[in-house]
Formats: C-alpha cells, sequence, structure tokens
C-alpha cells in the first residue's frame, strides 16, 4: 500500500490557487524528489501536508498510510509519523532545545500509546543521536534555534527528524543557504536514516542535494501541478536545461 | 482642580470617611501619629477615590471600580489563625523567615521569631506606633508619596504591619517573608510596613498576599524599602488574592549609591487590583532590575504603575514587565522614568509585553520618559499581541498538541522576566504557578 497518496490536490492561498490538480504517490522506502522553479507550489504542498492553518484544499483527497490526512490536526499527522523539515525553522526565545525535543517526543509516544522516556533515557537518546550527526551538543543548551547560524538551523531540524523517527519525512528546500560543508552533514543524516520503512519528500530547486541524497523517483513541478516524472537522471537534465520548457508546457 | 467641584460623594468614599471617624479614636499612635493620620484622611476627603479623569489612574478608575468600603477587619479569631498556617503554598519548598499577618494584624505565633540573625531586628507597625520607636519617627511616611490617594488612605487607617531592621554590612541569608493573609472575612485591612536596610547589608523580602474566593475583602499594602549606599536588596511582590478581592498595594523605596536592587511583581489574584511601584534612585551607581509577571483570566482587573526617579548620576536600570491575559481580564501597566538634570549618564531601558489569548481581552501599556540630563541613553519598548502562529505551527508539526504548545510559548514569554529573579528556588517556585495557571485555562 502507498504510504502517501495524492489525488487531484487543489489548494487556494488567499483566492489564488496555487496547486491545481495535484497527484502523487510515494511508497514505503522511496525517496522522491520534488523540483520545480520558485513559486511553483513546492512549499506549498510542504505546509498543506503539514497542515498549516490557511492551506487547505479545495478539492482532491490526500491519504497517509491509509487514512485521510485532513482528518487529522497537525500534531495528530506528525504524531502518525509524518515530518516536515521547514525551509526556515523558526526561533522559539525562552524554549529550551531539549524542552522542545523531549516535550515532541513524549507527546507523539503518548498519542501512539507508547510509555514516555524518562529524563535519563531521553538525554541518553539525544546525545547519541547528536553525536552521529556531529551536532554540537552546546546546541542542545541554547533556546531553540535562537541565535543559531542557517547551517545549525537545518542540522536541528535534520536532529529533531532522527529522534522523532518519522514513516515520511518532507524536506522543504532544506539545502538552501547551507554550504557544502553543511550540506553534506545534512544529506548524511538522511541517507542514515533511509530505511525500507521510511519514505522522502525532498523539495528542491537545485540538483546539488540530489547528488548527496540520491532520489529514487525525481518529479518536476510547475504550475501548481506535477508534469514530468523520471529517474535520477532528470534531475541531471533540469539542472542543465533548466524550467523554462516545462513552465511554458503548464501556461500552455 | 477638578476634585475641587466633586461634591457628591459615593457610597464607597462615604462610608471610608464613616470608618475613619468611628476608627481614629482607637487606631494605635500618640498625637504625632495622629496628626499624621488626620493630615493623610484630609487629602482623601479633599480628592475622593481616585477616577478615571485624575491621569495616573486613567485606567483603574478606583471610583467606579471600588462600590463599597469595608468596615475595619477585626483581630483575627482563632480559626482564622488556623486557617492562616496552610498560607504561603506557592512559595513552594523556599526557605523563609515567616513574618505572618492575618486580616492585616500581625501573629507572632505563626511567625518565626526564633534565632534571628545578628543584625536582623523585626517588630510590628502597631508596637511601633505606640511606642517611641525610632524607626517610626525617622521612616514612617517619608518615601511614601503625599499625594497619592490610596498611600493617604493607608496613612489614615493603617493598623498593623512590619517594622524591620538590617544593620550595616549584616547579609540575611534566609529571605525574610511578610506573608499577608486575609481569612475571607468581608472586611478592609491597612498594612503598613518599613524596611530599613543600613549600608552595605544584604537581604531579600518576600511580600505576599493571598486569600481565599467568594469573599470581597479589601487590602491596601505599603512598604517604605530604605536600600542603604552599597546595600544589596531583592523585593519580591506576589499577589495571590482571591478571586473577588480588591487590593492596592504600593511600595515606596528610596536607594542609596552603589546598591543593587531588584524588585520583581507577580500579579495573578484579585478581582481588582493596582499594584504601584516609586522608585527613587538616590545615590550614584545603582544597579537596578525592575520586573514583573502577570497572568488574567475571568474578568480581573489589574494594573501595574511604576514611577522610577532618578536624581543621582551614573544609574543602570532595566525593567521588563509581561502580561499574559485571558477571556475578558484587563491589564494595564504604567510606567514612567523619570531623569533629573542631575543624573547624567543614566542607563534605563523599559520593555512592557502583553500577550492576550482572547479577543475579548485588554491590555493598555503607557510607558513615558521624562528626560531633563543630556548624556543619557534611554529607550522603551511595548508590544501587545496574540500568540505567533507561526511560532505555534512549528511546535505543532513535532507532534505537540494545541494545548501544550500555547503553554510552552506562554511559559517562554513570562519566563524572559521571571528569569531576571536571582533566588533559584523562588524562579522555580514561580515558574510552577504559571504552569499551575495555564492547567486550570
Amino acid at each position: 500500500m502507498a504510504l502517501l497518496e495524492i489525488k487531484n490536490l487543489h489548494v487556494e492561498i488567499d483566492g489564488k490557487e496555487i496547486l491545481k490538480g495535484l497527484d502523487l504517490t510515494v511508497n514505503a522506502g522511496e525517496v522522491h524528489a520534488i523540483m520545480g522553479p520558485n513559486g511553483s507550489g513546492k512549499s506549498t504542498l510542504a505546509y498543506v501536508l503539514a497542515g498549516k492553518s490557511g492551506y487547505e484544499p479545495t478539492s482532491g483527497e490526500v491519504k497517509f498510510n491509509g487514512k485521510n490526512i485532513f482528518d487529522m490536526t497537525p500534531d495528530e499527522r506528525a504524531a502518525a509519523g509524518l515530518f516536515l523539515a521547514f525551509q526556515y525553522p523558526l526561533e522559539i526565545p525562552g524554549v529550551a532545545t531539549m524542552t522542545f525535543l523531549r516535550t515532541a517526543l513524549n507527546a507523539q509516544r503518548k498519542k501512539r500509546g507508547e510509555a514516555e522516556l524518562s529524563t535519563p533515557e531521553f538525554i541518553k537518546r539525544v546525545r547519541e543521536t547528536a553525536g552521529k550527526l556531529n551536532i554540537d551538543q552546546d546546541m542542545l543548551r541554547r533556546a531553540v534555534n535562537v541565535g543559531f547560524s542557517g547551517g545549525e538551523k537545518k542540522r536541528n531540524e535534520i536532529l529533531q527528524m532522527a529522534l522523532l523517527e518519522p514513516r515520511l519525512a518532507v524536506l522543504d528546500e532544506t539545502d538552501s543557504g547551507l554550504d557544502i560543508d553543511a550540506l553534506k552533514i545534512v544529506a548524511d543524516g538522511v541517507n542514515r536514516l533511509r530505511s525500507p520503512q521510511r519514505s522522502f519528500v525532498v523539495i528542491t530547486h537545485y540538483q546539488r542535494l540530489l547528488s548527496y541524497i540520491v532520489p529514487d523517483i525525481v518529479h518536476v513541478l510547475s504550475a501548481g501541478r506535477i508534469v514530468k516524472t523520471g529517474g535520477k537522471e532528470l534531475a541531471l537534465e533540469l539542472e542543465a536545461r533548466g524550467y523554462a520548457e516545462y513552465q511554458e508546457e503548464a501556461v500552455a | 482642580m477638578n476634585a475641587g467641584v466633586t461634591t457628591i460623594k459615593t457610597a464607597a468614599e462615604t462610608e471610608l470617611a464613616q470608618v475613619f471617624a468611628h476608627a481614629r479614636g482607637s487606631l494605635p499612635g500618640d498625637d504625632a501619629v495622629a496628626a499624621q493620620r488626620e493630615a493623610a484622611f484630609g487629602l482623601f476627603a479633599k480628592e475622593g477615590l481616585p477616577h478615571r479623569r485624575v491621569e495616573d489612574w486613567k485606567y483603574t478608575d478606583l471610583r467606579a471600580l471600588m462600590r463599597e468600603a469595608k468596615p475595619l477587619a477585626p483581630p483575627p479569631d482563632a480559626a482564622a489563625k488556623v486557617g492562616a498556617k496552610s498560607a504561603g503554598a506557592l512559595l513552594g519548598d523556599v526557605e523563609t523567615r515567616r513574618l505572618v499577618f492575618v486580616d492585616g494584624a500581625f501573629v507572632a505565633e505563626l511567625s518565626d521569631l526564633a534565632n534571628l540573625e545578628i543584625g536582623l531586628s523585626v517588630g510590628s507597625l502597631a508596637d511601633a506606633l505606640s511606642g517611641n520607636d525610632p524607626m517610626r519617627t525617622q521612616h514612617l511616611g517619608k518615601l511614601a508619596p503625599a499625594g497619592d490617594v490610596a498611600v493617604a488612605l493607608n496613612t489614615a487607617l493603617m493598623g498593623d504591619g512590619a517594622v524591620i531592621r538590617i544593620a550595616a554590612g549584616a547579609t540575611i541569608e534566609r529571605p525574610l517573608h511578610l506573608l499577608f493573609v486575609a481569612s475571607g472575612k468581608p472586611a478592609a485591612s491597612f498594612v503598613r510596613s518599613l524596611v530599613v536596610v543600613e549600608r552595605g547589608a544584604r537581604a531579600m523580602v518576600i511580600e505576599s498576599h493571598e486569600g481565599p474566593g467568594g469573599s470581597d475583602y479589601q487590602v491596601n499594602a505599603a512598604l517604605e524599602l530604605f536600600v542603604g549606599d552599597e546595600a544589596h536588596v531583592d523585593h519580591v511582590k506576589i499577589i495571590g488574592e482571591g478571586a473577588d478581592a480588591l487590593h492596592v498595594s504600593t511600595l515606596a523605596a528610596a536607594i542609596g549609591a552603589h546598591a543593587r536592587f531588584n524588585a520583581f511583581s507577580f500579579t495573578m489574584g484579585g478581582a481588582v487590583v493596582r499594584n504601584q511601584l516609586f522608585l527613587k534612585f538616590d545615590g550614584e551607581g545603582i544597579v537596578a532590575g525592575i520586573r514583573g509577571a502577570t497572568l488574567l483570566k475571568g474578568r480581573q482587573h489589574a494594573d501595574t504603575t511604576l514611577v522610577i526617579n532618578h536624581v543621582a548620576p551614573d544609574c543602570q536600570s532595566r525593567e521588563v514587565f509581561k502580561t499574559v491575559l485571558d477571556d475578558e481580564a484587563h491589564g494595564v501597566f504604567q510606567g514612567r522614568i523619570i531623569v533629573r538634570r542631575q543624573a547624567q549618564r543614566t542607563d534605563a531601558k523599559m520593555m512592557t509585553q502583553a500577550l492576550l489569548l482572547s479577543e475579548r481581552a485588554e491590555a493598555d501599556n503607557k510607558p513615558e520618559l521624562e528626560i531633563f540630563a543630556d548624556d543619557v541613553q534611554c529607550g522603551h519598548g511595548a508590544t501587545a499581541g496574540a500568540i505567533d502562529e507561526d511560532l505555534k505551527f512549528y511546535l505543532l508539526a513535532r507532534g505537540i498538541p494545541a494545548a501544550e504548545a500555547e503553554a510552552l510559548l506562554i511559559q517562554a514569554f513570562l519566563g524572559e522576566a521571571i528569569e531576571g529573579i536571582e533566588h533559584a528556588g523562588l524562579r522555580e517556585a514561580l515558574l510552577e504557578s504559571v504552569i499551575a495557571w495555564l492547567k486550570n485555562r
């Protein structure tokens, strides 16, 4: 059964249609890349999946693990195993990173009927995970993303993903603003988590990230629709030739 | 002025006059004290209760909010004293020296008076008024602003309070806790305290006010605090009155040169609250942090009014006041920083923020700077808004349910003020109170 199944999804933001009949099926264990020009609806798709208010569908359906995603609140979706790595992770002054991580992990466990982790268990798990991802322990002692560099914020997203162990991770332009070293750390974090049960949707503008996270399937999103689907070689083609032909196609 | 043309007295004003006429003969103190009372009551008789046309009381119209004046509380009976034993829970397990007042009267048997630290002396105002205590003759009424009607009523009707002196150079490790408990009798108490911290001494004074819900008792409390040169004083006021109470309290402090002074106000109880702070920076080189956190719900009304008067050079102050408002609550913050001509190189920054959890809640923020010196760094900022939906979504997207996400953000908002408290145990206790408040939302 498909882990994520999107059928004919239409979404309007402030009265303007952004997604215009999007179809996408992601099976367990697959890595999909969604590439497209600015304004094609990539981030809108990410927000609709995660459940941001104001990003509700006008028609179409999205099933996650067989369930209608629009019947679930954002926190229920997260507990069911959906994770969004934000393009712009938010700074939360006054909330310690450790408190944030523990609250999130235990809230998800509670909702799934699992025992909450004790403080020592939790600390051990965070330290191990951070160690594997080459994340400085000092980051954990600060307020969530406050004073973090762009690279640190993205690494913090990957740490959260590794800790929360989602079924499906949607990475929204996680490569934007990263230098090559940070990019490798982020890609390495994703590759470590690849498994036959876990799927990824990697949203990106550039092919660069896909040299490190090698996708199974590449889609081109243009003007709110998937206009082409292919293998990983499609990403290289796009890098060489740009999006122009797809934009014209979408308009026509 | 306009108060002079007031001819029609409200019920509460008439009742206050009756209360004073009835009590003046039996209130403690010699002729000098009696004269102080008469003069203070004279101000009230002339001005009446403060109302919205008096600028300093614009948002807290006491004439409208105070429907009646209660009779003076009788001395606490045995039941009231027993009830007071469980008071002070809000402080958690913070180890303090308690001085307990029930319905405004000092109760020695509930207070910790044994093994006073060297340099610490403690007494009651009732005793100080009756005797010829130099603490009273030298300090009483010296700091309280003469023109404030709430303070004038306190002076006219003060019955008891704490009188504390900390000798030069003494360090009092254990915080002093003035615990004011209302028994719930529908009565009024007028408490007045004096705290004198001499040169180079160190102390923390916690003043807490609590009482049961369901009673519309009234409290008027005033504390005159003298902070000597090079002293280090922390003052914490916790207003946890019962849900139907009326509470007006005043801190009037003068701070000496090179002193460190921190004040924190924590307001979560009471139907109508007016918390006044009048702080005079009297000597050079003072470093001060003035902070507060207020949590209001239902139809609570709480007003924090702060006046900081810089009269000496090279002082630094930081003011951070945070208010969280739910339901139809009304929060007011008025903050005025005055920098006199001689107070050069004053560095004062004030930030006040209100977080509105309901569309029917109201926050009024009035920051003012009056600067007469030419070489200063002063600034203020004020914000009012709802919970940041983007931050909340980030927490939701990590699986944190909405109520918990909001609670985390509210704690973080207040934390910025509460973190300024140096005493770790007290900081924890107040954060626990915030968490409990959030759970009951």
